[in-house]
């Protein structure tokens, strides 16, 4: 081989392992999986020798209460958390944006949580949250208030206290970014113009942190469905299904109902709504970007 | 205005505390309570009077500590094989997947094959694929397809090396875990390394073919080295989901392979959860992503931000 058909080969040599390793650990195990919806197929059976069954599986699983009670629990746990975690997270940026000197360990500390493996950080909650040993309902009893059957009652609640605890730190850092490289002349001039604190925030600061803003939420929201394993360390899915999001209900089906063929067809659902989502958000922010391209332009044509 | 903002009123300081308290309290009753025993933490004695012990790591250390334990019959816990597990994968397909992701994404900018726009909406693509989603090919495909058979030459020379029933798959070693996370990351990888390749000015390169080097000795010796802050956040945020991941690993490991989250989860769903050890564990699995935190936070950051705020 030449030494310029080397060169001319080496994008390719360097591509060539990315690729590969793509191809055979990702995109052709979510062709299996499409395919393997379509089957019923249990963890014995290797996948060619399983039965076609059609649309069923889908079919049994739109019809399926417990299904949709998961859904359900899924949908409520990602939107309260996301808007939750957004409203804080965006708002402490705005509080701490300013020249305090022990910022950079501040950051520090606020991102320990998000980077513990979620199964401890299940473990540090499931103690925290326990009817007897556990540290809120001791100290309630301390207040001589009575004791709250956290991961009972308010199963759900709990895991989303557990969740914004890990994951407000990651919005709250983004928003700060994005606050910080905001153009300064902008509230510059806002602050000569006389605007109130308030007044910078919602008529320029949100409004220009926008755009970081919604990707913030949106790749937020996708990791609020991929939560798993601090819910199953809390609470295993329980009490009943109060807590059973579909990620759970999806490996549970899968490894205790050893029903591959539903659990992947859970899996495509799953996909499905996730697409939708990341669409919907992508497509929002194309409009706010044409419109505020629209806005500068009438702006200029004004001058 | 610098001068404005020097002096904070009280109760911000106050409200500062009070989120640090909350960010790190969780983390820090973790690490008291692995200190204590189970008598000491079901009975309450509250706060920081009780006697430290390392009962609880010699628990969880017991098939790896030199030395015979008085207060335990039998090492029922073992921590240390599986910690050695989870080290041996997160370390190695941390460096696979940097040499892989770094090549990558050195042809996609020089070469200029794809836009910036594709790969970033690979990442977003690969990143909206939940682990559980995964679960079920990826089981199926490491079990019964990803196999070598046994009559083959390679199958048979494995086999006949390290025992064994059947086809040799991948299942159940330490390779099957590494390579599906190697492919999760590749994506991310590639995408933050791209923004920091694309600032490597291209006269150096050339300077360098000028003097006679080749493509792979640019790459080496020239690019390399001027992307260490981009490698090194690449290289926290994969060892960090290698470290942390349990779904997978759970579904792929078999008796031999487990990672530490693997034992921790198996620990807790027991009816009798044995508070100090588990919390011990928890304190050891958490250590080195604590590390990485207080060393490099700034490479975390500039990864985590590089994401949205650059788009």
């Amino acid at each position: 081989m030449s030494y310029s058909t080397l060169n001319r080969l080496t994008p390719y040599i360097f591509l060539v392992p990315a690729l590969v390793i793509m191809a055979i650990a990702l995109i052709y195990p979510l062709g299996y999986m499409v395919y393997g919806s379509f089957r019923s197929w249990d963890p014995s059976q290797a996948l060619p020798d399983t039965d076609f069954v059609g649309l069923a599986n889908y079919i049994s699983l739109w019809n399926d209460p417990n299904f949709h009670e998961s859904l359900m629990v899924t949908l409520k746990f990602a939107f309260s958390v996301v808007s939750i975690e957004m409203v804080i997270g965006v708002g402490l940026a705005l509080l701490l944006d300013r020249n305090l000197r022990g910022m950079s360990l501040l950051r520090t500390l606020f991102i320990l949580p998000m980077m513990i493996a979620p199964v401890v950080v299940g473990l540090m909650w499931r103690y925290m949250y326990h009817p007897s040993v556990g540290i809120f309902n001791r100290s309630l009893e301390g207040m001589g208030l009575g004791s709250v059957d956290w991961l009972g009652q308010h199963a759900l609640l709990s895991v989303v206290i557990a969740d914004i605890w890990q994951w407000t730190p990651f919005i709250f850092i983004l928003s700060l970014a994005a606050l910080q490289s905001l153009p300064r002349s902008a509230l510059e001039a806002a602050r000569i113009d006389g605007a109130t604190g308030w007044q910078q925030i919602i008529h320029i600061k949100l409004p220009l942190m926008m755009p970081v803003l919604i990707v913030t939420c949106l790749l937020r929201l996708i990791d609020a469905f991929k939560v798993l394993e601090v819910i199953l360390v809390m609470t295993e899915g329980g009490p009943g299904l109060s807590t059973e999001i579909l990620a759970l209900r999806i490996s549970r089906t899968a490894t205790e109902f050893r029903e591959l063929g539903v659990a992947a067809a859970m899996s495509n659902y799953l996909l499905m709504l996730l697409l939708l989502l990341t669409i919907m958000m992508l497509a929002y922010n194309k409009v706010l970007e044409v419109r505020a391209a629209r806005a500068r332009r009438i702006a200029e044509e004004g001058l | 205005m610098a001068d404005q903002e020097k002096k904070q009123h009280p109760a911000f300081y106050a409200l500062l505390v009070l989120l640090i308290m909350m960010s790190v309290g969780p983390i820090a009753l973790m690490f008291v309570n692995s200190f204590k025993l189970d008598v000491d933490i079901i009975s309450g004695t509250s706060g920081l009077l009780f006697l430290p012990t390392i009962q609880n790591y010699e628990t969880a250390l017991c098939d790896v500590l030199p030395y015979e334990l008085d207060h335990l019959d039998f090492c029922s816990l073992k921590f240390g094989g599986s910690f050695i597990n989870s080290l041996i994968i997160a370390l190695v397909s941390t460096v696979l997947t940097l040499i892989i992701g770094c090549m990558a994404a050195y042809a996609l900018v020089r070469f200029r094959f794809m836009g910036r726009d594709t790969v970033s909406g690979t990442t977003l693509m690969v990143r909206m694929v939940p682990p559980a989603v995964l679960l079920v090919p990826v089981f199926g495909l490491w079990n019964n397809e990803f196999c070598l058979d046994k009559e083959g030459w390679l199958g048979g020379l494995i086999r006949d090396n390290f025992g064994g029933r059947g086809d040799v798959c991948l299942a159940g070693t330490h390779s099957g875990i590494i390579l599906i996370y190697v492919a999760m990351n590749l994506p991310f990888v590639i995408w933050i390394l791209q923004s920091f390749i694309v600032q490597v000015p291209r006269q150096l390169e050339e300077a360098a073919r000028m003097d006679g080097a080749g493509p792979f000795q640019v790459f080496f010796k020239v690019v390399l080295p001027l992307i260490k802050p981009g490698l090194a956040a690449a290289a926290i945020f994969t060892f960090r989901i290698a470290w942390n991941e349990y779904l997978l690993a759970s579904a792929l490991s078999d008796r031999d392979t487990k990672t530490v989250p693997i034992l921790i989860v198996n620990n807790m769903s027991e009816f009798n959860v044995e508070w100090g050890v588990i919390m011990a564990t928890g304190v050891l699995l958490a250590i080195p992503p604590i590390i990485f935190t207080l060393f490099a936070s700034r490479q975390i950051i500039t990864g985590m931000t590089a994401g949205a705020v650059k788009g």
